[in-house]
């Protein structure tokens, strides 16, 4: 029997990014907050200590810091017509467990979408004709603009202490900067992280194929860095290992680096580990969310009520939560009815390998250390006769230059003994790579369900992932690799390997964790879950966030836009707080 | 004495006894409870760091039961809620003023100097009586107090009378009229409630207080550095405004509050007024400095391999040059506690890690990582050496004896 807790006025279920956005603004605001995660306490030290977190076997082989998936996991499968089978390991993508979720394992690549991504639909058909887009693609506008987004994204890039330079201030294009990102209020807070020889090489040789490069957004400090919360964050030291494992020295900008150490304080807020929530509650109406059902580490189960409840997991956990609590019409692809589990998208990455003449030490890397061109996003070029839409950047990320899985040796390189090691001796330092992010559209028959056949842990219904890579994507990330392949070939080098991806999804090399969708938001509650303001259309007290309420998944990563929407959403929950009501009326 | 004591305590008690039977309060002679009274009192309780002393890791605030390390064995602090049987609830305020002013409880018995009542018999009678007042306020706790674990002979109360008559000096803080308010306010802080001598004065064998004011000594098994003059290690080329920084805040661009400090600062020091600290300031800058000695410059090898280890486990955030991080990580180089006279801080700080304070306006509450499972004695005692003698520092140098013996007692230390 499930004991019952005393009500608390706001109630998060998962504790990273979003939910200390959420928990910061609203214990500001003078409620109470609880946040319950299902992993447990971490923190700079002990647990990313320097000298101990470079430990590439450890956590990115043996994946120490991800989810487990002997206790919750999803079935694949690419095609409704397919029987799905239950991931027993993880690969295409790797959630988090524990305080500070994906945010402490993230490699900081942080950016704001384009104002045309925020209207792809609309935008697209305007330019380019409703043909353009073929019918079972199912893309719709976000409901909400770049510029009403802009305050926000601004308030996330100084909480995190982003490094970067603006390209677009007040809509006057600066030297040096992204010339096609929306305009923005005024610089990064901190200055662009130092070049690594492999970006200099590139940043020339984008030039010289007419191109724009321009340094990465980092949550990678340049400099010691003080947030506006009174925070403290030390100097990004190059280490190369911010992709799968905490910063060491308060550098990457971190739940745990920014917001916690105030938000811990406070009077108001509390959380609980190792708690998995298995239900959200509503009433006998079904209109309003009562609660949440959660089990701790021992087993036994709790009834938490709480005024309002923020679905503030990763995208595929908050969709599974909606699915068995049986909130909202689960999407259904035969009819094209319901919003649950509807509009999943990823993205489709290539890479094209390069070795240089030149020395290059990648080593000296950092996660959203990179040169980027975005030439090829969103809108940025004509589509016309290209026979897609959509786009992605082309980037060289120096993350670093691990010893087991980053080192990018020629095509030719045997996988193991005398051939490798010489490859290994000859090219390592020599070599770098370059990846193309593609964006990805929602399709009808991509959509995440419950799984007739198989449960977890607490006895629930896995749930199911349906997914495919679709003609428009594969003609784009062709189109993209060849772009990168040319700037590749502006580089002096002694060979280029690019690594196109083609045919099917596959689950099993990682890719991005990059999965987006399932709650989409939007104007039209029979094509999304929530409404602009992340707010439930069905169930006004319960609200979604990061990007399991993007309508599909633009050329980009996407912790900023997740971050400066959690931002956006916690204004919106203090007026809802004032005056509990829809925050848009049907 | 004996028998006006007794006489005196067999009053206490009886009136005791009626204030119970007729209001049933915690205390039997209330303090002035006016708000301004306790709220002065909870003021000097801060500025005295009662609370950190008198409650225990976990335990309830002002409860007491907190070990006490000293050289002689270990102490507990007491339970100072308003408890009648188990805290000081049933203490009139003269018997609270005795225990301020001569160390002498309730009962007659004397207490051990751990608690720092050669410090706190500076202060005055009215200051005394509003911490009473606020301490009246605070929730009562019942929860005996724990006996010391001390051996023979300073298991016996009695010795303490000698060591009374040898390093007490029971008197009031008298301003000194050539001097101006503020060194006067300050040096009645720092020397009263602030008690800092207890840690910064070195101690002789007895634990009296030896040596120049203030100019640095051991305590809770580290080198509290010397708060005097200095250029190298003492605060010679802080300004007040470092100081009072540091105080507020727990750091400033020569040092982040370490060890036993880390706490003062946290529990004690954020909370003071501006003007106060800005006095303990003046204070602290008109003190002397031990004559300046410079120790004998390490062998070569020691600093190659000392340098070696820097650049594998500490450049990351204390940088190559030593500068460290402006808005995180304290410098090294031109560090006074780096370069103190003796390098148990360091070395614990090495073998332990460390937290900055979290304060108010500094909340991160950054940390350094222990290297105590990393590093073995000798490398321990080559980085040492090389932190305290690279960069211009002068500290002179470590052996790994030094290492291992505080790596020991910090292994059996009560936590």
């Amino acid at each position: 029997m499930a004991k019952k807790l005393p009500e608390v006025d706001v109630v998060l279920v998962g504790f990273g990014w979003t939910a200390s956005v959420i928990a910061q603004e609203l214990t500001d605001a003078g409620a109470n907050v609880l946040a319950l995660e299902r992993g447990g306490w971490r923190d700079t030290v002990p647990d990313f200590s320097v000298t101990h977190i470079q430990d590439e076997l450890r956590y990115a082989v043996r994946k120490q810091i991800f989810e487990e998936t002997q206790r919750s996991t999803l079935t694949f499968r690419n095609r409704p017509d397919q029987l799905a089978l239950p991931m027993r390991e993880l690969g295409s993508f790797l959630p988090a467990a524990g305080v500070g979720g994906a945010g402490v394992h993230w490699n900081g690549q942080n950016w704001r979408f384009l104002p045309t991504d925020f209207q792809l639909r609309s935008h697209n058909e305007q330019r380019y004709g409703k043909k353009a887009i073929p019918a079972d693609m199912t893309i719709q506008d976000w409901g909400i603009t770049y510029e009403q987004l802009e305050p926000y994204y601004d308030k996330w890039e100084y909480l995190c202490g982003i490094s970067g330079k603006a390209g677009n201030i007040g809509g006057k294009i600066q030297p040096g900067g992204n010339p096609f990102e929306g305009p923005r209020r005024r610089e990064y807070p901190l200055p662009p992280l130092k070049r690594s020889a492999a970006t200099v090489l590139f940043d020339k040789a984008a030039r010289e194929v007419g191109l724009h490069p321009f340094p990465a957004p980092a949550a990678n400090t340049s400099k010691p860095y003080l947030n506006p919360l009174g925070v403290q964050m030390g100097q990004c030291t190059f280490c190369g290992y911010c992709e799968w494992f905490g910063c060491a020295n308060y550098s990457k900008a971190s739940p745990q680096t920014t917001i916690l150490p105030v938000l811990l304080k406070k009077d108001n807020f509390s959380f609980r580990t190792h708690c998995s929530v298995t239900r959200v509650l509503t009433d006998s109406t079904g209109k309003r969310a009562t609660g949440v059902v959660y089990v701790d580490a021992a087993g036994n189960e709790f009834i938490q009520p709480a005024q309002m409840v923020v679905l503030c997991a990763f995208a595929h956990h908050n969709v599974h939560l909606l699915l068995v609590s049986k909130i909202g019409t689960p999407y259904d692809p035969q009819s094209q009815t319901g919003v649950v589990g509807r509009n999943y998208a990823y993205q489709l990455s290539s890479d094209v390998n390069v070795t240089c003449k030149e020395r290059l030490n990648p080593f000296m890397g950092a996660g959203a250390l990179g040169q980027v061109v975005d030439d090829f996003n969103g809108d940025n070029f004509d589509h016309t006769g290209k026979g897609f839409i959509g786009g992605g950047y082309i980037a060289l990320w120096n993350t670093g230059g691990r010893p087991i899985l980053q080192e990018y040796l020629p095509e030719s390189t045997p996988k193991w003994g005398g051939g490798w090691k010489k490859a290994l001796h000859d090219d390592y330092l020599y070599s770098t790579h370059m990846q193309c992010h593609g964006g990805m559209m929602s399709y009808r028959n991509n959509y995440l369900d419950l799984d007739p056949t198989w449960t977890d842990d607490y006895g629930n219904p896995l749930l199911r992932l349906t997914f495919d890579f679709y003609d428009n994507e594969h003609a784009m990330s062709k189109f993209l690799t060849d772009r990168a392949t040319d700037i590749a070939k502006a580089i002096p080098n002694r060979g280029i390997n690019p690594k196109p991806r083609k045919g099917h999804y596959s689950i099993i090399p990682y890719q991005t964790t990059h999965n987006t969708g399932g709650a989409a938001m939007g104007n039209d509650p029979r094509t999304s879950f929530v409404n602009p303001f992340l707010q439930s259309w069905d169930v006004p007290n319960l609200w979604v966030m990061g990007s399991t309420v993007f309508p599909q998944n633009p050329g980009y990563n996407p912790t900023g836009t997740g971050g400066a929407l959690a931002f956006w959403a916690a204004d919106a929950m203090k007026r809802y707080i004032r005056n509990p009501q829809p925050l848009v009326q049907t | 004495m004996n028998t006006k004591l007794l006489i005196a305590g067999v009053l206490v008690l009886a009136s005791a006894g009626a204030a119970f039977a007729a209001v049933q309060v915690y205390a039997p002679t209330r303090s002035d409870q006016t708000w301004s009274n306790i709220r002065d009192g909870r003021y000097l309780a801060r500025a005295g760091d009662c609370e950190a002393c008198h409650t225990a890791e976990g335990g309830k605030p002002y409860a007491g039961g907190r070990p006490v390390p000293t050289p002689f064995g270990i102490i507990y602090s007491t339970n100072i809620t308003p408890d009648p049987d188990t805290g000081i609830g049933a203490w009139s305020e003269d018997e609270f003023y005795r225990a301020m002013h001569e160390g002498i409880d309730k009962k007659g018995e004397r207490l051990y100097p751990a608690f720092p009542y050669p410090w706190f018999t500076h202060m005055t009678r009215g200051d005394v009586d509003a911490i009473k007042a606020y301490l009246d306020t605070i929730k009562p706790v019942r929860q005996v107090n724990r006996a010391p674990e001390l051996g023979w002979p300073f298991s016996m109360r009695s010795v303490l009378a000698v060591w009374d008559k040898l390093y007490l000096d029971a008197k009031q803080f008298e301003p000194d009229p050539k001097e101006s308010a503020e060194w006067n306010r300050g040096a009645y802080l720092v020397e009263g409630p602030g008690h800092c001598a207890a840690c910064h004065t070195s101690k002789n064998m007895l634990g009296g207080p030896t040596g120049g004011k203030m100019q640095g000594g051991m305590a809770e098994h580290v080198f509290a550095p010397n708060l005097g003059a200095g250029e190298r290690d003492g605060l010679g080329s802080w300004t007040r405004e470092d100081i009072v920084e540091y105080l507020a805040t727990g750091s400033n661009r020569y040092a982040t509050a370490a060890g036993p400090m880390a706490e003062v600062v946290q529990a004690s020091t954020q909370y003071l007024k501006q003007r106060d600290l800005e006095a303990m300031a003046t204070y602290l800058k008109s003190l002397e400095g031990p004559k300046p000695e410079t120790p004998n410059e390490p062998g070569k090898d020691v600093m190659q391999e000392g340098a070696a280890l820097y650049v594998d486990n500490c450049a990351g955030c204390h940088m190559n040059d030593g500068a460290g991080l402006a808005n995180a990580f304290p410098p090294l180089r031109a560090s006074s506690a780096v370069q103190a006279a003796q390098p148990e801080l360091l070395i614990a700080v090495i073998l332990q890690g460390a937290r900055s304070p979290v304060t108010e306006s500094k909340p991160s509450g950054l940390m350094m990582p222990a290297f105590n499972s990393k590093l073995d004695d000798a490398e321990v005692a080559a980085l040492t050496t090389y932190i305290r003698n690279a960069w211009g520092n002068r500290g002179g140098e470590v052996s790994s004896g030094d290492v291992a013996k505080l790596r020991s007692t910090l292994a059996s230390a009560p936590q």
